[in-house]
Parts: structure tokens; C-alpha cells; sequence
């Protein structure tokens, strides 16, 4: 045994992965996810219509062998246009996730890095933002630009970095006392590679945790947004406009409005269990076993 | 031509309580091959002293200040970072007191020692993995092949001490600064460690600055001995010679406070009074309160060091003037 232990080294990484497998909930939510992803994506396959075609003989109609999940007023198909729907929502959920730990990633390790006066001018200007009232921000956005899932990427991303910044940077701050980042300074290493090779991957389990939780966030964001009709567009549809149709005919076709709605919070309940499930598994303080 | 020669050293905090003189005109001279301890208790600025001649001191708040400094004849400004940065790690390099905390713990061993030849020379990664392992070798880590794959977690203490060893001295630096390398370490290993500095300096003829503040480490290892304190030199002297005769009354005192000079059924010897606050200016000796052979004169004629005997310096008023008899073996009486 001790022989194979040594071959390879284990590193902490891969020591949060052992512990993570063993969290079942955790895992099945993961196999939850990555089959409504493949759904999602390969939809024009799975969908048995388009999610433009209207049967407006048939209008709203309750689940049954031809629609499982029944149709709504126009005759369209729900099945399909959840699916389809899903698309758009993970599709913004895990781009404008990115696009939050691009920016805040980088702008948090590099305020608290540099520390001093830099560090103050930064962390003032996420304050600002903070107070920035966001819908005013995306409405004007969206009134200015034209229209576009790349924009509500981009204006959801804007808001969320925020938040992982601050994070980061107190997190930074405490690394940065640490003697292998002074150790680093000593080696002569330069600033950037500090940061990028030594600060970042420090910090990178708490951020990871917290990627997990923004996803539904910014999802339920988009829901928000498409509600208000400032998100997409018909005749595409997301999981937000779907709920929001179906809360519209919710007495008459209750259908409408419980199964986006169930698409959705099992979605976001599997993200959580995901993301408690990796705080369990990347927590420094757990038994290395 | 001594390899660091630096001259009147000043490292002053400008805090909201008054200016702290961490460092206060010290100067420090090391030889190619030498090992020189710097000892004293905690807070009297040897740490400050290393980080100031490494440029490590952010500038400001504090304000770092000498009249000469140089590095194998090469001047060094120490405020000027880029030039600084290419020296570090490269000509002069530094280990610290706590392996456990001192090594990336997402970055695998071989990764984090050949960090320094790629930066510094430019080697890639394929070209420095085999001067890792052979660096790994020299620091006598057992199984070097397979632990070079493995992460720090999974070292021991004195493992990671040896691996920051290996990644300090793997450009062959002139200069190490050695901030108390042996302190956290239990007491085997220590011995093993402070061994294999001695082994590797005599390999490499790295000069070596050795920051303790166990005399039972530099009688051991140290050529020459600098005693600080409160941000000064009180003494310097070859090891031999200051701890046959000690020339200041604050060595004697540390001297005769070591455990194994206390005399059987006797209590162990301490120095009265604390160190003094930094933030005050000090008039005349620091030591001048908590000394026995103190005299009015003592705090208010300012200090300086004086030759007392061959490589040997004192900056006790009195003994330069010859008022204190021979210090230094009534410990076990």
C-alpha cells in the first residue's frame, strides 16, 4: 500500500473529490444536472414539436398521451418548450456565472493583493455599484442596445461579480500574510504570477462554493427579468417566461404554471445540494482521511 | 570583499503612535562562506533587519534607510522592486520559521522548487524537473523520485523545511537569510536540519544568515555572532570568543539564562524588566534599565560600537572604558 500511495501525490483537490463522491444527495443532484443539460442541449432531438408550433384548434389542453405535459393557449407544446426553455435559462445561468467569476476572481485577488490605497479605491467602487438600483441598469441597458441574450449575460454578470469580488478580496487578505505567498516574494517571482499561480488557487474553494450558489441566483434573476419582459423574447421562451405565462393562467390551466415552476426549483434545489455538498467536501478544517 | 556589506541600516515605522526604530543603524558585514547568527529576543529587529536588506519592508509606511549596501560588490537598492525582484531568489534568497505554512498547498513539490530556475533563467519546465529532483536529492528527502509528484500536506514538518531548502538554494544564491528555520521544528530534527545547512553551505560556499534566538544553535553552527537588541548591535564577535568572554552585560545575561548553565537545585536565571517600546526615543544605552552594572552615564552618553579584542565589538560604555571586570563565567557559580 504505502508504495502506491507514494507513486502519485494526492492533492487537495483531489482529496475534496473523494469526499464529495461520498455525498450522496450531492452526487445524485449532479446526475440530475448533467441529464437536464443533455436534454437541454440536444433538445431539437428529444422534443417531439417545434417550439414555435402552434395546434390553436387544440389550445390549452391537460396533460395526455400526445402532450405529456399538456399545451398551452396557443396550442403549443409544454414539454418541448420546457426543454427548450431550459436551454435559455442554464444557458444564462452558467455564462453569466462565468462572466461573475471572470471579473470578480480577478478584481478581488488584485484589490486584496495590493492592499493599501489601491485596495480602498477598488472596494469603493463595488460599493457604489452595490448601491446602484440594478433593474434601472438592465432596463436601460436593454433600451439602448438591442435585445440579446449576449446582453443579459453581460448585464447579469455585472451584478453578480460584486459579491464574489468582495469574497475573494477578504479572503486574499488573509492569504497574503501567509508565508508561502512571502516565500513567493522572496523567490522573486513576479507580481502577476503570484496572484494567478499561488493567490488564486488558494482561494479558489470558497469561490467555487459560491459559483454554485449564483447559478440559481442569476437563474431565478432571469426568470425575474424575463417576468418583468425586459429578458427574452417570444416565441423563444425560458423557464421565467414559461411561469410567468402559466401564473398568468393559473386558475384555468394550472399545468402551466407547475410544471416550469417544478423544472425550475428542482433545478435550483439540485444547484444548492451541489454547492452545500462542495463546502462539505472542500472545507480545510474536514479530516484529510 | 565580504559578500552583503551593509552600513548604518535603518528601518523606521512611522506609526500613529510615534516612529518605531525597528532597526537602528545596524551594520552588518558577511563574508563568503560564513555563517553569522544574529540573535536576540523576540521584537529587537533581527527579522525587520533581514526583510530590510531582501527589500521585503513595504516602503512606506515604513522608511528604510542605509548609507551603503551592497551584494558581491554590486550596490543594491533595495527600494527599487524590479531590480530587486531579479535579485531575490536568484543571488539572495531567504528561509522561514514555519515549514508548515511556507509551501503552496495547491502546488505539487517539484512544481514549487523549480519555480525560481524558470524565472529566473528562463528554464522551462521539462529542463528544471530534473534539477528539482536532483536539489531534493541534496537535501536528502528519501524517495525523492516519487515525492517530487507529491503535495506538501503530505511532508512532515522537517520534509517541507528540507523542500524549502532545496527550492532556496536551487539557483545557488550567494546569500541566504535563515529567519529562525529551526524554530518550529521539534528537537531532532532541528539538529538534523541546522546539519544539512551546514553540509550544504560547505558544498555551495553560500553564505548564510542565521536569525535565532537559541545560543544552543549558534555555538553550533555560527562563525561569527551579532547580539541586537531593541534595533541594535550590542555585540558582535566570533563565536568562540563571545561565549569564552561575553563584552556586553545583556550577552552575559542571556548567556548565564541558558538552561544548561544553571546550577543544580537553582532556579533558572531570567533578566529582569522588559525590552523596551520602540516608539520612545531612547536615550543612551536600551539595555541601560534592566542592567546591574548600569551607571547614570549609561543613559544619557549615546551608544557605540567599539573594537574590543580581535573581530570583537562591544557597545558597552563601560567595558570600553575598562570599569567592568571580566563578564561572562559566574553563571555557574
Amino acid at each position: 500500500m504505502p508504495d502506491t500511495y507514494l507513486d502519485k501525490g494526492t492533492s487537495l483537490w483531489q482529496d475534496a473529490m473523494r469526499r464529495f463522491v461520498r455525498n450522496r444527495l450531492a452526487i445524485f443532484s449532479c446526475a440530475f444536472l448533467a441529464a437536464l443539460v443533455v436534454l437541454a442541449v440536444l433538445a431539437p432531438l428529444f422534443a417531439p414539436y417545434s417550439y414555435a408550433e402552434q395546434d390553436l384548434a387544440l389550445g390549452a389542453a391537460g396533460p395526455s398521451v400526445r402532450h405529456w405535459l399538456g399545451t398551452d393557449i396557443l396550442g403549443r407544446d409544454l414539454f418541448t418548450r420546457i426543454l427548450y426553455g431550459g436551454r435559455v435559462s442554464l444557458m444564462v445561468g452558467l455564462c453569466a456565472t462565468a462572466v461573475a467569476l471572470l471579473i470578480g476572481v480577478t478584481y478581488g485577488a488584485v484589490s486584496g493583493y495590493a492592499g493599501g490605497r489601491l485596495d480602498t479605491v477598488m472596494m469603493r467602487f463595488v460599493d457604489g455599484m452595490f448601491a446602484f438600483p440594478f433593474t434601472i441598469f438592465v432596463i436601460i441597458l436593454m433600451v439602448f442596445f438591442e435585445r440579446s441574450l449576449l446582453l443579459l449575460f453581460t448585464a447579469i454578470g455585472c451584478v453578480e461579480w460584486l459579491t464574489l469580488a468582495r469574497i475573494v478580496r477578504g479572503q486574499v487578505r488573509s492569504l497574503r500574510r501567509q508565508e508561502f505567498i512571502e516565500a513567493a516574494i522572496c523567490l522573486g517571482l513576479p507580481r502577476r504570477r503570484i496572484i494567478f499561480r499561488h493567490v488564486i488557487p488558494n482561494v479558489l474553494g470558497p469561490v467555487i462554493v459560491y459559483a454554485t450558489l449564483t447559478i440559481p441566483a442569476v437563474m431565478l434573476l432571469e426568470a425575474f427579468l424575463s417576468f418583468l419582459g425586459l429578458g427574452v423574447q417570444p416565441p423563444m421562451s425560458s423557464w421565467g417566461l414559461l411561469i410567468k405565462e402559466g401564473a398568468e393562467a393559473m386558475e384555468a390551466y394550472p399545468w402551466l404554471l407547475i410544471f416550469p415552476g417544478m423544472a425550475l426549483s428542482a433545478t435550483l434545489f439540485c444547484l444548492n445540494f451541489v454547492g452545500d455538498g462542495l463546502r462539505d467536501a472542500l472545507d480545510p478544517k474536514a479530516a484529510k482521511d | 570583499m565580504p559578500i552583503l556589506s551593509a552600513v548604518n541600516l535603518r528601518t523606521h515605522f512611522h506609526t500613529r503612535h510615534g516612529v518605531v526604530r525597528a532597526v537602528d543603524g545596524v551594520s552588518l558585514s558577511v563574508e563568503q562562506n560564513e555563517i553569522v547568527g544574529i540573535v536576540g529576543e523576540s521584537g529587537c529587529g533581527k527579522t525587520v533587519l533581514c526583510q530590510s536588506i531582501m527589500g521585503l519592508i513595504p516602503v512606506p509606511p515604513a522608511h528604510v534607510s542605509y548609507d551603503k549596501m551592497s551584494l558581491d560588490g554590486e550596490p543594491l537598492h533595495t527600494a527599487d522592486e524590479r531590480a530587486m525582484r531579479a535579485i531575490r531568489g536568484n543571488h539572495m534568497t531567504m528561509i522561514f520559521q514555519d515549514p508548515m505554512t511556507a509551501l503552496n498547498p495547491y502546488m505539487r513539490i517539484s512544481d514549487q522548487i523549480a519555480e525560481p530556475l524558470r524565472i529566473h533563467r528562463g528554464t522551462r519546465r521539462a529542463d528544471a524537473l530534473p534539477k528539482a529532483l536532483d536539489a531534493l536529492k541534496a537535501v536528502g528527502i528519501p524517495q525523492p523520485e516519487s515525492r517530487i509528484r507529491q503535495y506538501p500536506h503530505e511532508f512532515s514538518g522537517g520534509m517541507r523545511q528540507r523542500v524549502c531548502i532545496a527550492m532556496a538554494l536551487i539557483t545557488e544564491p550567494k546569500l541566504l537569510f535563515a529567519d529562525e528555520p529551526t524554530t518550529a521544528l521539534d528537537v531532532t530534527v532541528q539538529a538534523q536540519i541546522l546539519a544539512l545547512l551546514k553540509e550544504l553551505q560547505a558544498r555551495y560556499g553560500v553564505a548564510i544568515v542565521f536569525v535565532t534566538h537559541d545560543f544552543g544553535v549558534v555555538a553550533g553552527l555560527c562563525d561569527r555572532v551579532m547580539v541586537m537588541y531593541a534595533g541594535k548591535v550590542v555585540e558582535s564577535a566570533p563565536t568562540a570568543a563571545l561565549f569564552a568572554r561575553p563584552e556586553h552585560p545583556y550577552t552575559e545575561a542571556l548567556l548565564r539564562a541558558l538552561p544548561a548553565r544553571a546550577a543544580r537545585g537553582q532556579g533558572l536565571r531570567t533578566i529582569a524588566g522588559q525590552p523596551p517600546d520602540l516608539a520612545r526615543q531612547i536615550d543612551g544605552c536600551a539595555f541601560a534599565p534592566r542592567c546591574e552594572y548600569a551607571t547614570p552615564e549609561c543613559t544619557s552618553v549615546e551608544m557605540k560600537l567599539s573594537a574590543c579584542g580581535s573581530g570583537h565589538t562591544t557597545a558597552c560604555l563601560r567595558m570600553q572604558k575598562g570599569e567592568i571586570g571580566e563578564l561572562g563565567n559566574r553563571g555557574a557559580e
